[in-house]
């Protein structure tokens, strides 16, 4: 499948559809180890996004068109530190992705925009429990997708079979970023809702790629 | 005195926000002082922040002053916060650079913060008035402070000689916020260095940590230039009770 703008809005909204489903799901992992609002804040983010879609005058013409509109939009409803986090992804992955159309280099370079933008904004790294623990061997399996010559459909998929394993990864995880951290030891035995989020965007983005 | 910087203040909620406003206003009534707390939500405000919010905040701020100084409260309102300062630096039109973003608490920063924009100070002296702010809190900082205060000693023997005056405190309610700010402001606006009990004559923060109530009796030193005019204003308006006699 080509990865264009009309894939683009059909990733969002698949994402937009996923988090509605799962609102409940993230929150009662956020809960746990924070301050249980994550499913309702991401919700409430891309049911703005959706509307903001909904409501353009003309069809977006580029990849980064829809991004940077969800980029934005992220930041200013969202709410939560997932706000600034994923609408900096979205803005650095709008920055790189200028073609029409995204090779499997351009697909990994939007991931490592998105991954450097969390790093960026949240200073966290890996194995500190975050969205980066998911991102993070997310791009890094990317790279080797494209390297050995898959299209953009399988590196794609790469990506989120290892942010979901990465987000798995996060359970025995001691949180030291964010709100979790305040709650040190106690934080290990819970999945970090940023990094479960994380991987159910990435998988978003490869089953519309693939056409599921 | 020209006002050079306004204030933007970043919060989790509206109220808060807002009110931090009102009380930084009534220090510093000249100061633009632009609340962007909460986000919003079925027409009214929820918890949150917002980067729409706080961007057309800074903007607004940008047009009536030179610079904009940012305080924020907790976690994502510093994360919204540095996202907005991206957007900016996207413009290029070189907005980024008139705008800080300091350490410092979020209430005793707004308060410092706007008393020296109120006073004329740069977007420097704004940035280092706020950050201020913070170390006076901890008790560690407190003896850095008082350490702090030596030169000035100094400079008054170099100097004519330094002046005394002991008065003392007529307002029941004391050195309290407001009375705390005009004293602050006379004696930035003096050019003296004025010192009350020891602390700061010009930093209403340190004026307010004397904890001085009604009937204390005040020790004020002033030396530089302008000392006789500036301990007399500052003797007459203890004396005076800031109205609240």
């Amino acid at each position: 499948m080509t990865l264009d703008v009309g894939w683009t809005v059909r990733w969002v909204r698949r994402t937009a559809e996923v988090v509605a489903e799962q609102r409940l799901a993230l929150s009662e992992l956020d809960r746990q180890i924070g301050d249980g609002d994550h499913g309702e804040n991401l919700n409430r983010g891309f049911s703005a996004v959706i509307t903001k879609l909904d409501g353009l005058e003309a069809p977006p013409e580029q990849v980064a068109d829809v991004l940077k509109l969800v980029a934005t939009t992220l930041m200013s409803t969202v709410g939560g530190a997932a706000g600034p986090l994923y609408g900096t992804a979205y803005l650095r992955a709008a920055k790189v992705t200028a073609s029409v159309e995204l090779d499997p280099a351009s697909v990994v370079a939007m991931l490592e925009a998105g991954l450097e933008g969390i790093v960026a904004r949240g200073k966290a790294t890996t194995g500190e429990k975050t969205m980066v623990d998911a991102w993070s061997p997310a791009v890094t399996a990317a790279q080797e997708a494209a390297a050995s010559g898959a299209d953009g459909e399988a590196v794609l998929d790469a990506a989120a079979t290892a942010a979901e394993a990465g987000a798995v990864a996060t359970d025995p995880m001691v949180a030291t970023k964010g709100r979790a951290s305040y709650l040190g030891e106690r934080s290990a035995g819970h999945r970090d809702p940023g990094a479960a989020s994380s991987a159910m965007i990435l998988r978003a983005a490869a089953d519309t790629a693939s056409g599921q | 005195m020209t006002v050079r910087v306004a204030l933007v203040l970043v919060s989790h909620s509206a109220p808060a926000a807002g009110g931090t406003a009102d009380i930084a206003r009534q220090m510093a009534p000249d100061v633009t002082v632009v609340p962007a707390g909460g986000i919003e939500a079925d027409g009214g405000d929820d918890l949150g922040t917002s980067a729409d919010r706080v961007l057309a905040a800074v903007q607004a701020g940008l047009v009536q002053a030179e610079g904009v100084v940012i305080l924020t409260d907790l976690g994502s309102a510093i994360l919204t916060t540095d996202t907005v300062l991206e957007l900016l630096d996207m413009e290029d039109d070189g907005s980024a650079e008139r705008v800080r973003v300091p350490s410092a608490p979020f209430v005793e920063g707004a308060v410092a913060a706007a008393v020296e924009a109120q006073q004329g100070g740069d977007l420097d002296a704004v940035e280092a008035a706020a950050v201020r702010a913070g170390s006076l809190f901890a008790a560690a900082a407190a003896a850095e402070t008082a350490s702090d205060g030596a030169p000035d000693a100094a400079a008054g023997v170099d100097g004519p000689p330094a002046l005394t005056a002991h008065v003392v405190l007529r307002n029941p309610l004391g050195l309290h916020a407001r009375p705390a700010a005009l004293l602050a402001r006379a004696v930035a606006d003096s050019g003296a260095t004025v010192r009350v009990d020891g602390a700061n004559g010009a930093s209403v923060l340190e004026l307010m940590q004397l904890g001085a109530v009604g009937g204390r009796d005040l020790t004020v030193v002033a030396s530089g230039e302008g000392a006789q005019a500036a301990l007399d204003l500052v003797v007459s308006m203890l004396e005076g009770g800031f109205g609240e006699v």
